[in-house]
């Protein structure tokens, strides 16, 4: 049981790290690479439980598949969004893009 | 005379294991902290490649190689292709304010120690490790029978998002 905490451990830390660049970060592009890191750590933690606690070793993969999947559908329509935030800003930075604050 | 005559393959396989675990940690500090946008999309693909290294130790031989052929595949040249698009970024580092930086680091690290302290007191109860599939011909199959309707709807969402990311940055240069 050692190694599933080392893992889960491992999960937990690439998805802090995550949040941390997630919320430090200037630009939305930086905040989009945060954010593959948060996925990942929750597709780490699936893979681990997968391993060594789930009865069908099936379903974590396939679980994790569909993360991944996910993860390139927000890609794709999140960078084409930042590409028309730069046509429309002359920018990508956080605090440039503030119009929707009223 | 192979590598194997000097060390013990637990030796080895620990040191693999290690090597792996670096590399993520070191590819997701360096996707968070430089400012330098290039930087942090190497440090993402050096992530993904130990995230890749870490699923061949828990078992999924399949689950790796998509790893590897998604994210540092397609995910990364993506992100390249969107900062080639869009502006210079050799003229302008923002600088990033120290309340920012502190406030994210606590944020994090509650987070990270509260998750922590719920792995560490959580009763995890092991099942028994004989006669378990892991074959990628089982994973198909049941791709294709119990995850079908998923799977289908997976399938939709990715046509619709790469119909919508071509229409949301097509219309943005019409409106110019």
């Amino acid at each position: 049981m050692e190694s599933l905490l080392s893992y889960l451990i491992l999960g937990a830390l690439m998805f802090c790290i995550g949040i941390f660049g997630l919320l430090q970060h200037n630009t939305l592009i930086g905040m989009l690479i945060a954010t593959e890191l948060i996925l990942n750590g929750a597709g780490l933690n699936f893979m681990a439980f997968n391993m060594f606690l789930a009865p069908d070793p099936t379903t974590g993969q396939i679980f994790t598949l569909f993360i991944m999947g996910i993860a390139a559908a927000e890609t794709a329509i999140a960078l084409s969004i930042i590409i028309a935030v730069y046509r429309r800003f002359k920018g990508i930075k956080v605090d440039t893009v503030s119009e929707l604050k009223g | 005379m192979t590598l194997a005559d000097y060390f013990s393959p637990k030796l080895l396989a620990e040191a693999a294991f290690l090597f792996t675990v670096g590399c993520t940690l070191v590819g997701a500090l360096l996707a968070v902290l430089p400012k330098n946008i290039v930087h942090n999309v190497m440090g993402l693909a050096l992530s993904m490649f130990g995230v890749t290294g870490i699923y061949l130790y828990l078992g999924s031989q399949f689950l790796a190689m998509m790893q590897l052929l998604i994210y540092v595949g397609a995910i990364c040249v993506t992100y390249i292709f969107a900062i080639m698009l869009s502006p210079p970024l050799q003229e302008e580092f923002p600088k990033r304010k120290t309340a920012k930086l502190l406030s994210a680091l606590l944020v994090s690290g509650v987070t990270f120690v509260a998750m922590v302290l719920m792995i560490l007191n959580l009763k995890w109860t092991p099942v028994n490790q004989g006669a378990r599939d892991w074959s990628v011909a089982t994973l198909g199959s049941i791709l294709l029978s119990r995850y079908f309707l998923v799977f289908e709807l997976i399938s939709l969402l990715l046509a619709i998002a790469i119909i919508g990311a071509i229409m949301i940055a097509g219309l943005g240069s019409e409106r110019e």
